[in-house]
Protein backbone atom coordinates (compact mmCIF):
# COMPACT_ATOMS: atom_id res chain seq x y z
CA UNK A 1 0.00 0.00 0.00
CA UNK A 2 1.22 3.56 -1.07
CA UNK A 3 2.45 5.74 1.88
CA UNK A 4 0.92 8.47 0.18
CA UNK A 5 -2.71 7.06 0.08
CA UNK A 6 -2.36 7.42 3.92
CA UNK A 7 -0.94 10.86 3.41
CA UNK A 8 -4.04 11.38 1.49
CA UNK A 9 -6.99 10.80 3.48
CA UNK A 10 -5.66 12.50 6.48
CA UNK A 11 -4.89 15.63 4.34
CA UNK A 12 -9.10 15.17 3.31
CA UNK A 13 -10.18 14.54 6.85
CA UNK A 14 -8.10 17.56 7.93
CA UNK A 15 -9.90 19.70 5.63
CA UNK A 16 -13.16 18.52 7.51
CA UNK A 17 -11.34 19.29 11.07
CA UNK A 18 -10.47 15.98 12.33
CA UNK A 19 -6.83 15.50 12.92
CA UNK A 20 -5.91 11.43 12.41
CA UNK A 21 -3.22 9.61 12.96
CA UNK A 22 -1.35 8.34 9.42
CA UNK A 23 0.29 5.38 11.29
CA UNK A 24 -3.46 4.60 12.29
CA UNK A 25 -4.64 4.76 8.89
CA UNK A 26 -1.81 3.26 7.59
CA UNK A 27 -1.98 -0.11 9.37
CA UNK A 28 -5.78 -0.18 9.00
CA UNK A 29 -4.78 0.22 4.81
CA UNK A 30 -1.92 -2.51 5.74
CA UNK A 31 -4.10 -5.14 7.51
CA UNK A 32 -6.81 -5.11 4.87
CA UNK A 33 -4.60 -5.35 1.52
CA UNK A 34 -1.65 -7.44 2.98
CA UNK A 35 -3.88 -9.70 6.08
CA UNK A 36 -6.86 -9.91 4.17
CA UNK A 37 -6.19 -9.02 0.54
CA UNK A 38 -8.54 -6.71 -0.32
CA UNK A 39 -8.05 -4.75 -3.16
CA UNK A 40 -6.40 -1.30 -2.42
CA UNK A 41 -9.51 0.62 -3.83
CA UNK A 42 -12.15 -1.21 -1.77
CA UNK A 43 -9.26 -1.11 1.21
CA UNK A 44 -9.20 3.03 0.53
CA UNK A 45 -13.08 2.96 1.42
CA UNK A 46 -13.54 0.59 3.68
CA UNK A 47 -11.01 2.67 5.73
CA UNK A 48 -12.19 5.83 4.94
CA UNK A 49 -15.83 4.39 5.93
CA UNK A 50 -14.57 3.69 9.38
CA UNK A 51 -13.39 6.98 9.83
CA UNK A 52 -16.15 9.04 8.56
CA UNK A 53 -18.27 6.88 10.75
CA UNK A 54 -16.14 7.40 13.54
CA UNK A 55 -16.45 11.10 13.56
CA UNK A 56 -20.05 10.88 12.99
CA UNK A 57 -19.34 12.32 9.00
CA UNK A 58 -21.45 12.38 5.73
CA UNK A 59 -20.23 10.08 3.43
CA UNK A 60 -21.34 13.25 0.96
CA UNK A 61 -19.40 15.60 2.99
CA UNK A 62 -15.67 13.94 2.54
CA UNK A 63 -16.38 13.61 -1.45
CA UNK A 64 -18.25 16.38 -2.26
CA UNK A 65 -15.12 18.35 -0.92
CA UNK A 66 -12.59 16.29 -2.36
CA UNK A 67 -11.02 17.46 -5.37
CA UNK A 68 -11.76 20.52 -7.84
CA UNK A 69 -9.84 18.73 -10.64
CA UNK A 70 -12.27 17.74 -13.17
CA UNK A 71 -11.99 14.14 -14.91
CA UNK A 72 -12.47 13.65 -18.88
CA UNK A 73 -15.21 11.57 -20.15
CA UNK A 74 -13.22 9.17 -21.78
CA UNK A 75 -11.02 8.87 -17.97
CA UNK A 76 -13.59 7.30 -16.24
CA UNK A 77 -12.86 3.67 -15.29
CA UNK A 78 -14.25 3.61 -11.80
CA UNK A 79 -17.68 3.36 -10.13
CA UNK A 80 -18.18 4.96 -7.04
CA UNK A 81 -16.24 7.82 -7.69
CA UNK A 82 -17.07 11.46 -7.10
CA UNK A 83 -16.18 13.51 -10.29
CA UNK A 84 -16.07 17.12 -11.67
CA UNK A 85 -16.83 17.73 -14.88
CA UNK A 86 -16.85 20.27 -18.28
CA UNK A 87 -19.74 18.59 -20.60
CA UNK A 88 -22.47 19.26 -22.33
CA UNK A 89 -25.64 17.71 -23.35
CA UNK A 90 -25.63 15.63 -26.38
CA UNK A 91 -29.12 14.25 -26.15
CA UNK A 92 -32.01 14.55 -23.91
CA UNK A 93 -34.00 11.09 -23.20
CA UNK A 94 -37.71 10.73 -22.22
CA UNK A 95 -37.25 9.63 -18.57
CA UNK A 96 -38.68 5.86 -18.31
CA UNK A 97 -39.30 6.11 -14.70
CA UNK A 98 -41.37 9.07 -12.37
CA UNK A 99 -38.36 9.18 -9.83
CA UNK A 100 -36.07 10.33 -12.95
CA UNK A 101 -36.11 14.44 -13.62
CA UNK A 102 -33.59 13.89 -16.50
CA UNK A 103 -31.68 11.55 -18.34
CA UNK A 104 -29.28 11.92 -21.60
CA UNK A 105 -26.10 11.59 -23.03
CA UNK A 106 -23.51 13.93 -22.15
CA UNK A 107 -19.92 14.74 -24.10
CA UNK A 108 -16.45 15.61 -24.59
CA UNK A 109 -13.36 15.53 -26.37
CA UNK A 110 -12.76 12.05 -25.28
CA UNK A 111 -15.89 10.72 -25.29
CA UNK A 112 -20.01 10.48 -24.45
CA UNK A 113 -21.57 9.21 -21.27
CA UNK A 114 -25.26 8.91 -19.73
CA UNK A 115 -26.34 10.51 -17.04
CA UNK A 116 -29.49 10.23 -14.53
CA UNK A 117 -30.35 13.03 -12.27
CA UNK A 118 -32.87 11.86 -10.17
CA UNK A 119 -36.24 13.71 -8.68
CA UNK A 120 -34.65 13.86 -5.13
CA UNK A 121 -31.53 15.52 -6.58
CA UNK A 122 -32.64 19.04 -5.78
CA UNK A 123 -35.74 21.42 -6.45
CA UNK A 124 -37.23 20.24 -9.66
CA UNK A 125 -37.58 23.83 -10.89
CA UNK A 126 -34.01 23.96 -10.82
CA UNK A 127 -31.20 22.37 -12.89
CA UNK A 128 -32.52 21.87 -15.79
CA UNK A 129 -30.14 21.14 -18.18
CA UNK A 130 -30.78 21.47 -22.30
CA UNK A 131 -29.21 19.94 -25.30
CA UNK A 132 -26.49 21.19 -27.08
CA UNK A 133 -25.17 23.63 -23.76
CA UNK A 134 -22.03 23.03 -21.95
CA UNK A 135 -21.75 23.16 -17.91
CA UNK A 136 -19.37 23.19 -14.91
CA UNK A 137 -20.67 19.72 -12.93
CA UNK A 138 -19.26 19.46 -9.71
CA UNK A 139 -20.13 15.95 -7.52
CA UNK A 140 -21.61 13.68 -10.01
CA UNK A 141 -20.88 9.97 -8.92
CA UNK A 142 -20.12 7.23 -11.14
CA UNK A 143 -21.90 4.38 -11.92
CA UNK A 144 -21.95 1.26 -13.77
CA UNK A 145 -25.05 -0.31 -15.55
CA UNK A 146 -24.86 -2.96 -18.48
CA UNK A 147 -21.38 -2.51 -17.96
CA UNK A 148 -21.30 0.25 -19.10
CA UNK A 149 -20.05 3.83 -16.82
CA UNK A 150 -22.78 6.40 -16.26
CA UNK A 151 -22.91 9.81 -13.77
CA UNK A 152 -25.55 9.74 -11.30
CA UNK A 153 -26.78 13.48 -10.08
CA UNK A 154 -27.41 13.94 -6.41
CA UNK A 155 -28.37 16.31 -3.65
CA UNK A 156 -24.78 17.38 -3.34
CA UNK A 157 -24.49 17.61 -7.20
CA UNK A 158 -23.87 21.64 -8.61
CA UNK A 159 -24.61 22.34 -11.80
CA UNK A 160 -23.56 25.71 -13.81
CA UNK A 161 -23.86 26.74 -17.40
CA UNK A 162 -20.73 27.85 -19.08
CA UNK A 163 -19.94 30.32 -22.21
CA UNK A 164 -17.46 27.58 -23.42
CA UNK A 165 -17.97 25.51 -26.71
CA UNK A 166 -16.95 21.89 -25.75
CA UNK A 167 -16.50 19.66 -29.10
CA UNK A 168 -17.70 16.40 -28.55
CA UNK A 169 -16.38 13.54 -30.32
CA UNK A 170 -15.03 9.83 -29.20
CA UNK A 171 -11.60 7.66 -29.77
CA UNK A 172 -11.88 5.38 -32.72
CA UNK A 173 -12.23 2.16 -32.03
CA UNK A 174 -11.83 -1.48 -33.71
CA UNK A 175 -13.86 -4.55 -32.83
CA UNK A 176 -13.42 -7.96 -34.45
CA UNK A 177 -15.92 -10.56 -34.40
CA UNK A 178 -18.84 -12.48 -35.43
CA UNK A 179 -22.35 -10.42 -36.59
CA UNK A 180 -24.86 -12.41 -34.37
CA UNK A 181 -27.74 -10.51 -34.67
CA UNK A 182 -29.49 -8.24 -37.35
CA UNK A 183 -31.60 -6.61 -35.34
CA UNK A 184 -35.51 -4.67 -35.89
CA UNK A 185 -35.22 -1.38 -37.24
CA UNK A 186 -32.49 -2.87 -39.71
CA UNK A 187 -32.66 -2.43 -43.46
CA UNK A 188 -34.68 0.03 -45.32
CA UNK A 189 -36.61 2.43 -43.13
CA UNK A 190 -38.03 5.75 -43.01
CA UNK A 191 -36.58 8.61 -41.07
CA UNK A 192 -38.63 12.18 -40.14
CA UNK A 193 -38.07 15.25 -42.85
CA UNK A 194 -37.91 17.26 -39.69
CA UNK A 195 -35.25 15.55 -37.11
CA UNK A 196 -34.46 12.61 -39.44
CA UNK A 197 -35.44 10.23 -36.57
CA UNK A 198 -36.64 6.73 -37.59
CA UNK A 199 -40.34 6.21 -37.86
CA UNK A 200 -42.08 3.50 -36.33
CA UNK A 201 -45.52 2.94 -37.52
CA UNK A 202 -45.12 5.75 -40.00
CA UNK A 203 -45.02 8.16 -37.27
CA UNK A 204 -42.06 10.48 -35.85
CA UNK A 205 -42.07 10.38 -31.75
CA UNK A 206 -41.65 14.35 -32.09
CA UNK A 207 -43.87 15.33 -34.82
CA UNK A 208 -46.47 12.67 -35.63
CA UNK A 209 -47.67 11.55 -38.63
CA UNK A 210 -45.15 12.68 -41.38
CA UNK A 211 -44.24 11.56 -45.03
CA UNK A 212 -41.39 9.75 -44.51
CA UNK A 213 -37.82 9.93 -46.32
CA UNK A 214 -36.47 6.47 -47.14
CA UNK A 215 -33.28 5.37 -45.80
CA UNK A 216 -30.99 2.20 -45.35
CA UNK A 217 -29.28 1.14 -42.37
CA UNK A 218 -28.22 -2.11 -40.21
CA UNK A 219 -28.18 -2.51 -36.54
CA UNK A 220 -26.41 -5.11 -35.71
CA UNK A 221 -24.73 -6.87 -32.59
CA UNK A 222 -20.74 -7.89 -33.37
CA UNK A 223 -19.49 -10.94 -30.45
CA UNK A 224 -16.05 -12.24 -30.09
CA UNK A 225 -16.54 -14.80 -28.02
CA UNK A 226 -16.09 -12.68 -24.90
CA UNK A 227 -18.01 -9.25 -25.19
CA UNK A 228 -20.90 -7.90 -27.58
CA UNK A 229 -21.25 -4.60 -29.68
CA UNK A 230 -24.30 -2.94 -30.48
CA UNK A 231 -23.08 -1.34 -34.06
CA UNK A 232 -25.17 0.84 -36.30
CA UNK A 233 -23.92 0.70 -40.00
CA UNK A 234 -25.26 3.54 -41.99
CA UNK A 235 -26.65 3.62 -45.76
CA UNK A 236 -23.37 4.26 -47.71
CA UNK A 237 -21.75 1.60 -45.74
CA UNK A 238 -24.53 -0.44 -46.13
CA UNK A 239 -24.67 -0.17 -49.86
CA UNK A 240 -21.28 -0.95 -50.35
CA UNK A 241 -21.53 -4.03 -47.69
CA UNK A 242 -24.13 -6.01 -49.40
CA UNK A 243 -24.19 -4.66 -53.09
CA UNK A 244 -27.56 -3.07 -52.76
CA UNK A 245 -28.55 0.58 -53.59
CA UNK A 246 -31.32 2.21 -51.26
CA UNK A 247 -32.54 2.82 -54.87
CA UNK A 248 -32.63 -1.00 -55.38
CA UNK A 249 -33.57 -2.13 -51.95
CA UNK A 250 -36.94 0.53 -52.56
CA UNK A 251 -37.70 -1.25 -55.61
CA UNK A 252 -37.30 -5.01 -54.09
CA UNK A 253 -40.06 -3.68 -51.19
CA UNK A 254 -42.23 -2.09 -53.93
CA UNK A 255 -42.17 -5.92 -55.35
CA UNK A 256 -42.19 -7.96 -52.73
CA UNK A 257 -44.97 -5.63 -50.75
CA UNK A 258 -42.95 -6.22 -47.87
CA UNK A 259 -40.14 -3.60 -46.37
CA UNK A 260 -38.89 -6.55 -44.40
CA UNK A 261 -37.67 -8.39 -47.39
CA UNK A 262 -34.10 -5.71 -47.27
CA UNK A 263 -33.49 -6.94 -44.05
CA UNK A 264 -34.03 -10.47 -45.21
CA UNK A 265 -31.18 -10.01 -47.85
CA UNK A 266 -28.89 -8.36 -45.63
CA UNK A 267 -29.15 -10.99 -43.12
CA UNK A 268 -28.15 -14.06 -45.57
CA UNK A 269 -25.46 -11.60 -46.65
CA UNK A 270 -23.56 -10.80 -42.81
CA UNK A 271 -25.58 -12.92 -40.39
CA UNK A 272 -23.07 -14.50 -38.97
CA UNK A 273 -20.12 -13.74 -40.83
CA UNK A 274 -16.41 -12.68 -39.13
CA UNK A 275 -15.77 -8.49 -40.05
CA UNK A 276 -13.72 -6.29 -38.15
CA UNK A 277 -15.45 -2.75 -37.52
CA UNK A 278 -14.01 0.79 -36.53
CA UNK A 279 -15.83 3.37 -35.51
CA UNK A 280 -16.73 6.06 -32.97
CA UNK A 281 -18.46 5.40 -29.72
CA UNK A 282 -22.16 7.03 -29.39
CA UNK A 283 -24.14 6.25 -26.51
CA UNK A 284 -24.28 2.45 -26.32
CA UNK A 285 -24.06 1.80 -29.96
CA UNK A 286 -20.66 1.63 -32.23
CA UNK A 287 -21.13 3.94 -35.16
CA UNK A 288 -19.20 1.92 -38.00
CA UNK A 289 -16.95 4.08 -40.32
CA UNK A 290 -15.08 1.06 -41.73
CA UNK A 291 -16.23 -2.67 -42.40
CA UNK A 292 -13.94 -4.95 -43.36
CA UNK A 293 -14.76 -8.99 -43.88
CA UNK A 294 -11.49 -10.70 -41.73
CA UNK A 295 -9.87 -12.56 -44.04
CA UNK A 296 -8.54 -16.13 -42.76
CA UNK A 297 -5.16 -15.85 -41.96
CA UNK A 298 -2.86 -18.72 -42.34
CA UNK A 299 0.00 -16.84 -40.11
CA UNK A 300 -2.44 -17.85 -37.67
CA UNK A 301 -2.96 -21.28 -38.15
CA UNK A 302 0.44 -21.80 -38.25
CA UNK A 303 0.96 -19.84 -35.01
CA UNK A 304 -2.11 -22.68 -33.36
CA UNK A 305 -0.54 -25.34 -34.89
CA UNK A 306 2.68 -25.06 -33.55
CA UNK A 307 0.53 -24.21 -30.44
CA UNK A 308 -0.19 -27.77 -30.29
CA UNK A 309 2.46 -29.63 -31.62
CA UNK A 310 4.82 -28.46 -28.90
CA UNK A 311 2.35 -29.23 -25.73
CA UNK A 312 2.01 -32.82 -27.11
CA UNK A 313 6.00 -33.19 -26.93
CA UNK B 1 -22.21 -4.72 -8.08
CA UNK B 2 -20.10 -5.02 -11.17
CA UNK B 3 -21.46 -8.68 -11.94
CA UNK B 4 -25.41 -7.80 -11.39
CA UNK B 5 -24.98 -5.24 -13.79
CA UNK B 6 -24.20 -7.59 -16.47
CA UNK B 7 -26.61 -10.17 -15.99
CA UNK B 8 -28.70 -7.35 -18.18
CA UNK B 9 -26.27 -7.70 -21.18
CA UNK B 10 -26.20 -9.69 -23.95
CA UNK B 11 -24.74 -12.86 -23.59
CA UNK B 12 -21.16 -13.35 -25.94
CA UNK B 13 -21.73 -16.33 -27.87
CA UNK B 14 -19.38 -18.61 -26.97
CA UNK B 15 -17.09 -21.11 -29.09
CA UNK B 16 -17.05 -24.50 -28.48
CA UNK B 17 -16.13 -27.60 -30.43
CA UNK B 18 -18.54 -30.59 -30.94
CA UNK B 19 -16.71 -32.69 -28.84
CA UNK B 20 -16.24 -30.74 -26.14
CA UNK B 21 -19.73 -29.47 -25.88
CA UNK B 22 -21.08 -33.19 -25.85
CA UNK B 23 -19.19 -33.54 -23.28
CA UNK B 24 -20.60 -31.01 -20.82
CA UNK B 25 -22.71 -32.07 -17.90
CA UNK B 26 -22.06 -28.97 -15.43
CA UNK B 27 -24.52 -26.41 -15.31
CA UNK B 28 -25.30 -23.74 -12.42
CA UNK B 29 -28.19 -20.68 -12.73
CA UNK B 30 -26.87 -17.36 -11.42
CA UNK B 31 -29.34 -16.11 -8.79
CA UNK B 32 -32.90 -17.73 -8.17
CA UNK B 33 -35.29 -16.91 -9.78
CA UNK B 34 -36.87 -17.84 -13.05
CA UNK B 35 -36.07 -15.10 -14.51
CA UNK B 36 -31.72 -15.91 -14.09
CA UNK B 37 -29.92 -17.00 -16.68
CA UNK B 38 -28.49 -20.27 -16.76
CA UNK B 39 -24.93 -21.32 -17.37
CA UNK B 40 -22.90 -24.72 -19.07
CA UNK B 41 -19.72 -25.38 -17.67
CA UNK B 42 -17.44 -26.90 -20.49
CA UNK B 43 -14.65 -29.32 -19.56
CA UNK B 44 -11.86 -26.85 -20.73
CA UNK B 45 -13.98 -23.93 -18.55
CA UNK B 46 -16.01 -22.04 -21.10
CA UNK B 47 -19.26 -20.48 -19.25
CA UNK B 48 -22.10 -20.90 -21.77
CA UNK B 49 -25.10 -19.47 -21.86
CA UNK B 50 -25.31 -18.67 -26.01
CA UNK B 51 -22.92 -20.41 -28.39
CA UNK B 52 -21.62 -19.70 -32.43
CA UNK B 53 -21.17 -22.68 -33.85
CA UNK B 54 -20.89 -23.98 -37.80
CA UNK B 55 -20.18 -26.67 -39.36
CA UNK B 56 -21.79 -29.41 -42.00
CA UNK B 57 -25.57 -29.71 -41.73
CA UNK B 58 -25.51 -33.41 -42.77
CA UNK B 59 -28.81 -34.66 -41.52
CA UNK B 60 -32.05 -33.07 -40.96
CA UNK B 61 -35.60 -34.44 -40.01
CA UNK B 62 -38.98 -33.97 -39.22
CA UNK B 63 -39.63 -35.71 -36.23
CA UNK B 64 -42.66 -33.48 -35.16
CA UNK B 65 -46.27 -35.02 -34.85
CA UNK B 66 -48.97 -32.53 -36.16
CA UNK B 67 -46.26 -29.21 -35.58
CA UNK B 68 -42.92 -29.42 -37.18
CA UNK B 69 -40.20 -30.17 -35.11
CA UNK B 70 -37.11 -30.20 -36.84
CA UNK B 71 -33.65 -31.90 -35.66
CA UNK B 72 -30.50 -31.22 -37.82
CA UNK B 73 -27.25 -32.87 -37.08
CA UNK B 74 -24.00 -30.49 -37.77
CA UNK B 75 -20.69 -31.65 -37.83
CA UNK B 76 -17.30 -30.08 -37.21
CA UNK B 77 -13.81 -32.06 -36.90
CA UNK B 78 -14.52 -33.14 -33.94
CA UNK B 79 -18.18 -34.55 -33.57
CA UNK B 80 -21.90 -33.49 -34.06
CA UNK B 81 -24.10 -30.66 -32.79
CA UNK B 82 -27.45 -31.28 -32.44
CA UNK B 83 -29.97 -28.59 -33.23
CA UNK B 84 -33.75 -28.98 -32.66
CA UNK B 85 -36.24 -26.10 -33.88
CA UNK B 86 -39.70 -26.49 -33.95
CA UNK B 87 -42.40 -23.66 -33.45
CA UNK B 88 -40.99 -21.14 -30.94
CA UNK B 89 -37.94 -21.37 -33.50
CA UNK B 90 -39.97 -20.58 -36.62
CA UNK B 91 -37.18 -18.45 -38.53
CA UNK B 92 -34.28 -21.52 -37.76
CA UNK B 93 -36.70 -23.93 -38.49
CA UNK B 94 -37.63 -22.78 -41.87
CA UNK B 95 -33.83 -22.36 -42.64
CA UNK B 96 -33.43 -26.38 -41.84
CA UNK B 97 -36.61 -27.16 -43.43
CA UNK B 98 -35.24 -25.32 -47.16
CA UNK B 99 -31.53 -26.21 -46.81
CA UNK B 100 -30.95 -29.64 -48.78
CA UNK B 101 -27.88 -31.61 -46.79
CA UNK B 102 -25.29 -31.21 -47.00
CA UNK B 103 -24.62 -27.61 -46.41
CA UNK B 104 -22.37 -25.07 -44.65
CA UNK B 105 -24.49 -23.49 -41.88
CA UNK B 106 -24.09 -21.73 -38.83
CA UNK B 107 -25.99 -21.38 -35.82
CA UNK B 108 -26.12 -19.07 -32.78
CA UNK B 109 -28.29 -20.52 -29.84
CA UNK B 110 -28.40 -21.58 -26.51
CA UNK B 111 -27.43 -24.85 -25.02
CA UNK B 112 -29.92 -27.30 -24.04
CA UNK B 113 -28.99 -29.83 -21.29
CA UNK B 114 -31.58 -33.11 -21.08
CA UNK B 115 -30.69 -36.03 -18.08
CA UNK B 116 -32.33 -38.93 -19.38
CA UNK B 117 -33.93 -41.70 -16.84
CA UNK B 118 -30.90 -43.47 -17.00
CA UNK B 119 -28.74 -40.46 -16.33
CA UNK B 120 -26.98 -39.82 -19.51
CA UNK B 121 -26.95 -36.08 -20.26
CA UNK B 122 -27.29 -35.02 -23.94
CA UNK B 123 -26.81 -31.68 -24.92
CA UNK B 124 -28.35 -29.79 -27.74
CA UNK B 125 -28.62 -26.29 -29.21
CA UNK B 126 -31.82 -24.62 -29.59
CA UNK B 127 -31.45 -22.14 -32.11
CA UNK B 128 -31.77 -18.64 -32.48
CA UNK B 129 -30.29 -17.61 -35.55
CA UNK B 130 -29.39 -20.61 -38.04
CA UNK B 131 -27.58 -19.35 -41.59
CA UNK B 132 -26.44 -21.05 -45.03
CA UNK B 133 -22.76 -19.66 -45.06
CA UNK B 134 -19.48 -20.14 -47.05
CA UNK B 135 -16.58 -22.95 -46.31
CA UNK B 136 -14.26 -20.10 -45.27
CA UNK B 137 -16.55 -18.73 -42.74
CA UNK B 138 -16.49 -22.28 -40.97
CA UNK B 139 -13.02 -22.14 -41.81
CA UNK B 140 -12.34 -19.10 -39.94
CA UNK B 141 -14.41 -20.45 -37.07
CA UNK B 142 -12.54 -23.70 -36.70
CA UNK B 143 -9.14 -20.88 -36.14
CA UNK B 144 -11.25 -19.17 -33.69
CA UNK B 145 -12.99 -21.82 -32.07
CA UNK B 146 -9.16 -23.31 -31.98
CA UNK B 147 -7.52 -20.19 -30.35
CA UNK B 148 -10.75 -19.69 -27.70
CA UNK B 149 -10.05 -23.38 -26.45
CA UNK B 150 -5.88 -22.67 -26.13
CA UNK B 151 -6.61 -19.47 -24.42
CA UNK B 152 -9.30 -21.06 -21.43
CA UNK B 153 -6.68 -23.82 -21.43
CA UNK B 154 -4.19 -21.78 -20.54
CA UNK B 155 -5.44 -18.79 -18.69
CA UNK B 156 -6.38 -21.17 -15.27
CA UNK B 157 -9.22 -19.23 -14.24
CA UNK B 158 -11.67 -20.18 -11.53
CA UNK B 159 -13.72 -21.72 -14.17
CA UNK B 160 -11.16 -23.90 -15.39
CA UNK B 161 -10.88 -25.15 -11.53
CA UNK B 162 -14.12 -26.12 -11.24
CA UNK B 163 -13.75 -27.63 -14.63
CA UNK B 164 -11.21 -29.57 -13.75
CA UNK B 165 -12.90 -30.80 -9.99
CA UNK B 166 -16.11 -32.32 -12.28
CA UNK B 167 -14.55 -33.17 -15.47
CA UNK B 168 -11.03 -34.10 -14.57
CA UNK B 169 -10.18 -32.51 -17.05
CA UNK B 170 -6.88 -33.98 -19.04
CA UNK B 171 -5.56 -30.53 -20.94
CA UNK B 172 -3.83 -32.64 -23.48
CA UNK B 173 -7.28 -34.39 -24.84
CA UNK B 174 -8.41 -31.23 -25.40
CA UNK B 175 -4.99 -29.66 -26.96
CA UNK B 176 -5.67 -33.21 -29.66
CA UNK B 177 -9.27 -32.17 -30.00
CA UNK B 178 -7.40 -28.42 -31.14
CA UNK B 179 -4.76 -30.32 -33.24
CA UNK B 180 -7.41 -32.88 -35.13
CA UNK B 181 -9.47 -29.24 -35.86
CA UNK B 182 -6.96 -27.21 -37.46
CA UNK B 183 -5.57 -30.31 -39.23
CA UNK B 184 -8.93 -30.58 -41.21
CA UNK B 185 -7.59 -26.91 -42.68
CA UNK B 186 -4.54 -28.42 -44.46
CA UNK B 187 -5.76 -28.59 -47.10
Amino acid sequence: MDLSVAGDIRERFLKLGVDLDEEDINQRLRRLTLEFKVPEDEARRSVINYFLKENGLEREKYYAGASDDLIAIGDIKEEGRWVNLKAKVVQLWEPSHESIHQTGLLGDGTGTIKFTMFESSSDPEEMVLEEGRSYLIRGAVTGIWQGRYQLNFNRATTIEEIDEEIIVESPTQEFTGVIVEIQSGSGLIKRCPECNRALSKGSCNEHGRVEGVYDLRIKAVIDDGEKTQDVIINRELTEELCGITLEEARDMATEALDHGIVADVIRRKILARYYTITGRRFDRYLLAETIKPKKFSNDVLERLLSQVSQSSE
Amino acid sequence: MVEDDRRYMREPAKRVFAQEFRESDLTYREGDDIYSPQYLITPTGAKVNRLFVTGTMIERDDIGGEVEYWRARITDPTGVFLVYAGQYQQEAAEVIATTEPPAFVAVIGKQNIYTTPEETTITSIRPERIQVIEEETVDQWIIDTAEQTLKRLQNRSELLEEAVKHYQTDPERYREMVATALDALKH
